[in-house]
């Protein structure tokens, strides 16, 4: 009864624990004020959208934390400070990326046709393109052959650096005990990681030139050359995995007389398979934009190629170099220009997809849980 | 099946440090001896040498005699894994396989060795494995949901269970209570009981309660000081270790007055 009553009486009195507090519309108006004033100091200098952007920015990260430690002192006034400072960090990261995947879409988007993605560049010459451009068409051809190149040439790559990835992670975390062959092993594959692009290709290119004949060219050298890239990634990406199952469950299952390598196989890596896979497609996805080392190894071709083992083969950065910089029309580049972009989407959609497919990976084979 | 220990002049290493110096001690079978001692002592380090654990960190051995019913485990050319199959293991935590159901986790050790086993005779060691360690009644309607849904003390007895499946002749237990609430220790101390028929039981533990409620025979380890190598001080009948020990040290250490 009692407590009725206090309840009725206390609420028109004002909770002192809520004093001193800044009213809630203080941030939002302080925000309005800024975009306002960084308006006006835009216009004095030429109003652009950039100018008014960074002027408001300024201007509310200097100015709210100021009007928050007016009201509230300096503890909550820094706390504001750092806050404010963290999300404009935020914001300004993720402006590239957007931009990006905007520019991509707006520009890939119209060239995307079920045509373009069953159609590869034969017997596209300059005079179809220049027709084209002058008509003001959808740019003739298609990138069917990148497609597939990619998909062959990545394909290869996986095929080669998971087995060698997984097998050296493994060492490294199951065997080694940190011996010099382990440290050796480390330092190796943190300069791998380190390796430019351009000198794996190189790398590829010498060693099938040496065995085969200089000036080789074929999907697999391109592979081989991928492959040297993805390597330290796999391994790096295995390794913390494995390191990160609890030493208990390998002693668990050493206890009930199970040897280390069935340990390894039912148990470790049963374990910390979702993370595995998953690091294993990140590291596909990394390697599936590479355009130097292909250039260098495998080329480019106009047509479908699937045989990595003869001749040239196209890919879709190397499309997308091709397009660029060697027009099908050097007098009417506007049909290469808007296929690269729509060679690039395909890629971006492609490192999309693979990054999804981390997710779904990792989500699927988690340890269950549920009673 | 159950089997008698005895070890003779063992030295537990870590590399160049000895750990325990010179234990000798004759563990019957189908009895639960208690070892106790502070934290350091090397009860923990000892116990694992029985099933050739210990080994298992790098640059880790042990020199001198572990006697399965007259049959050395150091001798040469035995292989740890027999050792171990012989010689089961519960350790602290409970830690069951986190991507197997509770069904796979008492199969573990037959399933994880891909020894064959049909179906009917994996559901009746299953069934008299979780009903060995009290644990079939709580779970038999969930036998493939997976083992790590259960709470800590479910989880341990699922751990027991494992470990009975394999049949050792020795279950060794690294404070198999130390993570648990009094009820599940009691289910579990309740266990230990049972498990005497059966096995011959080493317990490591820090309750001395528990030594005294599960063990027929409790051995004291001490240590003298950092850097100095653990000791067997004292082994003798449960009730003789803590109402009438020979030891000076014992004394101090079971009545609450060590250090």
């Amino acid at each position: 009864m009692s407590i009725s009553t206090q309840s009725k009486s206390s609420s028109p009195v004002k909770n002192s624990l809520t004093s001193g507090q800044r009213p809630k519309w203080l941030v939002p108006a302080v925000m309005v004020a800024a975009v306002v004033v960084g308006a006006a100091l835009s216009a004095l200098i030429g109003f652009g959208i950039a100018t008014w952007a960074i002027f408001s920015a300024v201007i509310f990260l200097i100015a709210a934390p100021i009007a928050v430690t007016t009201i509230e002192g300096s503890r909550k006034g820094s706390d504001a400070a750092l806050t404010y400072v963290v999300y404009a960090a935020f914001i300004l990261a993720i402006i590239p990326l957007i931009s990006v995947i905007w520019t991509v879409l707006v520009r890939g988007v119209p060239t995307i046709s079920i045509d373009f993605l069953t159609t590869t560049m034969g017997g596209i010459t300059g005079t179809v393109d220049q027709a084209a451009a002058n008509a003001g068409d959808r740019p003739p051809g298609g990138a069917l052959q990148a497609i597939l190149g990619t998909v062959a040439i990545t394909f290869w790559a996986t095929l080669f650096s998971v087995p060698i990835g997984l097998l050296t992670a493994i060492y490294l975390v199951e065997y080694s005990n940190d011996n010099w062959l382990g440290k050796v092993i480390t330092f190796l594959v943190d300069v791998m990681t380190g390796v430019p692009s351009i000198v794996a290709g190189l790398f590829a290119s010498a060693l099938f030139g040496l065995m085969l004949g200089p000036n080789t060219r074929m999907g697999i050298i391109g592979a081989v050359a991928l492959t040297v890239l993805m390597i330290p990634t796999v391994v790096k990406a295995t390794e913390e995995m494995l390191k990160i199952v609890p030493n208990e469950l390998r002693e668990a299952s050493y206890a009930l007389g199970v040897r280390k390598w069935r340990t390894i196989l039912k148990v470790v890596i049963p374990t910390s398979i979702s993370g595995i896979a998953s690091g294993v497609t990140l590291a596909i996805a990394r390697v599936i934009g590479e355009t130097a080392p292909l250039l260098v190894t495998v080329g480019y071709f106009e047509r479908v190629n699937l045989n990595v083992f003869n001749d040239w083969m196209a890919t879709l950065p190397t499309f997308i170099y091709q397009q660029l910089m060697r027009p099908v029309a050097p007098t009417a580049p506007d049909p290469s220009t808007d296929r690269a972009w729509g060679a690039a989407l395909i890629l971006i959609v492609f490192v999309m997809v693979l990054n999804l497919i981390a997710r779904l990976i990792a989500k699927a084979f988690a340890p269950k849980t549920g009673r | 099946m159950s089997k008698r220990i005895d070890v003779e002049n063992l030295n537990v290493y870590y590399g160049d440090f000895l750990a325990v110096e010179d234990v000798n001690i004759n563990i019957e079978s189908r009895s639960v001896t208690a070892f106790i001692g502070p934290s350091g002592c090397g009860k923990s380090t000892f116990l694992r040498t029985l099933n050739r654990m210990h080994e298992v960190i790098p640059g880790a051995y042990a020199k001198g005699k572990v006697m399965l019913d007259g049959e050395d485990l150091y001798g040469k050319g035995v292989d740890p894994v027999t050792v171990r199959s012989m010689v089961g293991m519960v350790f602290q935590r409970p830690n069951p396989f986190p991507t197997m159901s509770i069904r796979d986790n008492v199969l573990a050790g037959v399933k994880l060795n891909n020894k064959k086993i049909s179906r009917s005779d994996a559901d009746a060691l299953v069934e008299s494995s979780l009903k060995g360690a009290n644990l079939w009644n709580e779970v038999k309607d969930r036998l493939d949901k997976p083992g790590s849904g259960l709470s800590g003390g479910q989880q341990q007895r699922l751990c027991i269970a494992r470990t009975m499946a394999v049949k050792p002749d020795v279950v060794l237990m690294d404070e198999p209570c130390s993570a648990l609430d009094p009820i599940s220790t009691i289910a579990i101390e309740d266990l230990i009981h049972e498990l005497k028929e059966q096995f011959t039981v080493v317990i490591v533990t820090h309750n001395m309660q528990q030594a005294q409620r599960v063990a027929d025979k409790t051995a004291f380890f001490n240590i003298e000081g950092t850097g100095k190598p653990g000791k067997l001080v004292e082994y003798d009948d449960t009730a003789t270790i803590f109402q009438n020990p020979s030891q000076k040290a014992t004394e101090d250490y079971v009545s609450g007055r060590f250090g």
